[in-house]
């Protein structure tokens, strides 16, 4: 059978953000994938040279819009590290709160994605329309749906008051409630394991090899997971990475179904053992000298390397997000695949191409 | 403030080696990190992870010199590597997926944009 190219995206269906892939098949069978970028880069390390390291907080929160809370805490504790300060313990559970918040309405975000490119439209809306409560706790806490806007240097500009933890409490016991309605539906039927299961299988050498991170490296039976570095207020709350065997589409989801029971679980450790106190210290001086800070993203661990001589501006803000370290697992996934489950394994990743691309 | 693991500096005819011992060691590739100290020369951080532990490899080298991909060592590296050869105008010898500086870039562009120097796609005198 002669070999024929296939184009992939960059616009496509099942993907909300632009990835193009170049598919070699041989009759229906994938036999190569070569990825491109390039559609949605910013520029946004470029920034650090004309935004004082303040301002930089809201840069980075723009790097994503899924989790810009976690860009802005780990660029926050990477800048606090660098300049010695302390954050109050109240902020730090803080933090872990809104962290934990941003990766449920991550995971929901995904499954319903997820759902939708196996073409369950109905799972689909009832998983998104359960993140709608958690869009709404973050609008009431923050202020805003997506880019939760809470972190400064040296802790947060806001707090939460015991009515606004009473409300999270409550919502996350109803979101817990259907997700376990629904639970059965993308993890027993019969339907969703016969487009997920034994597709797009990494094994956890191979993923390991490749650099993977996040749910992708957990669903292959690595139990990695970047929170078990202990910042925030990790170190205070009992927790196991979250691990499946099999390392194919399947485990991916199923690791980010469990994850979203384990974040209603820390957040409700988080409320139940929230100290009294400041949220924030007053910052003195500049940052100086180079760092690197690493926060466990809803897709993995992202890292930001940090380097100052002292001014107001930072010499080199660089950040590799989750995905670009999940690209090349991709690449390795695909070959042997049939095409119609090149949609399912893509998504798989999670991937977020605003954040690879900056 | 630390880089959470210990930096060790090494030459340009070190890196594969040093990389390949690093996978031997069963390190995972996290990522480079290229910082530009001053026209000609640039600062090359590999990173590394074992067990929640950083380590990482220190390259500065001049801008010029063409540089040893280690994407034979780490495939993973093919990414962030030809990344660096769009935004610091490097150039990679041996990359497994060479997209020659229009990952991101357009091919009419011909400003690295983390350096002050004019680059011409596939001419190594200027890149």
């Amino acid at each position: 059978m002669p070999l024929a190219t296939i184009p992939f995206g960059p616009q496509h269906p099942v993907l909300p953000e632009p990835i193009h892939l170049k598919l070699t098949v041989e009759d229906e069978v994938i036999r190569e994938a070569v990825p491109a970028l390039g559609y949605v880069h910013r520029g946004l390390e470029k920034l650090a040279e004309i935004r004082d390291f303040h301002q930089m907080i809201q840069i980075v929160e723009r790097v994503c819009g899924i989790c810009s809370m976690m860009h802005a805490m780990c660029y926050a504790q990477c800048i606090e590290e660098l300049m010695a300060i302390e954050v109050p313990p109240r902020a730090r559970y803080l933090r872990t709160v809104w962290a934990e918040l941003h990766r449920i309405h991550s995971h929901l975000l995904w499954l319903g994605l997820f759902a939708d490119a196996f073409g369950f439209e109905s799972l689909f809306m009832q998983l998104w329309k359960i993140r709608e409560k958690i869009m709404d706790l973050q609008e009431a806490t923050a202020g805003n749906r997506v880019i939760v806007s809470v972190n400064v240097i040296g802790g947060l500009r806001r707090d939460l008051s015991p009515d606004q933890q009473q409300m999270i409490a409550r919502s996350l016991a109803e979101v817990e409630e259907e997700l376990k309605r629904l639970e059965s539906t993308l993890l027993e039927d019969y339907t969703v394991q016969k487009r997920t299961r034994g597709k797009g299988v990494v094994s956890a050498a191979k993923a390991l090899e490749l650099g993977c991170v996040g749910p992708t490296l957990r669903g292959s039976g690595v139990a990695q997971d970047m929170r078990m570095l202990g910042y925030a207020a990790y170190n205070d709350l009992a927790f196991e990475p979250v691990v499946e065997q099999d390392g194919d589409c399947y485990c991916r989801s199923k690791v980010r179904y469990r994850e979203v029971y384990q974040s209603i679980d820390l957040i409700r450790q988080a409320l139940a053992r929230m100290p009294e106190g400041e949220i924030s210290t007053k910052v003195k001086g500049r940052p100086e000298g180079e760092g690197i800070g690493r926060v466990e993203q809803p897709r993995g661990e992202v890292l930001y390397y940090i380097r100052s001589g002292g001014g107001k501006y930072l010499d080199r803000v660089r950040i590799r997000t989750p995905t670009f370290a999940n690209v090349p697992v991709l690449v390795a996934m695909l070959p042997g695949m049939y095409l119609s489950d090149v949609p399912v394994i893509v998504l798989s990743i999670d991937p977020c191409i605003s954040c690879t691309e900056r | 403030m630390s880089m959470n693991g210990e930096v060790i500096a090494i030459g340009l005819d070190q890196v594969v080696g040093a990389c390949a011992q690093k996978k031997a060691e069963g390190y995972r590739f996290v990522t480079m990190t290229c910082t530009a100290q001053d026209p000609d020369t640039v600062d090359i951080l590999y990173h590394f992870d074992k067990d929640y532990e950083l380590e990482h490899l220190r390259l500065t080298v001049s801008r010029h010199a063409p540089l040893p991909s280690i994407s034979d060592v780490y495939f993973a590296a093919f990414l962030v590597e030809n990344e660096l050869q769009d935004l610091f105008g490097l150039r990679f010898r041996g990359l497994a997926l060479d997209y020659n500086q229009t990952l991101y870039l357009d091919q009419e562009v011909a400003m690295a944009p983390f350096c002050k120097y004019t680059v011409e796609p596939g001419n190594p005198n200027t890149a």
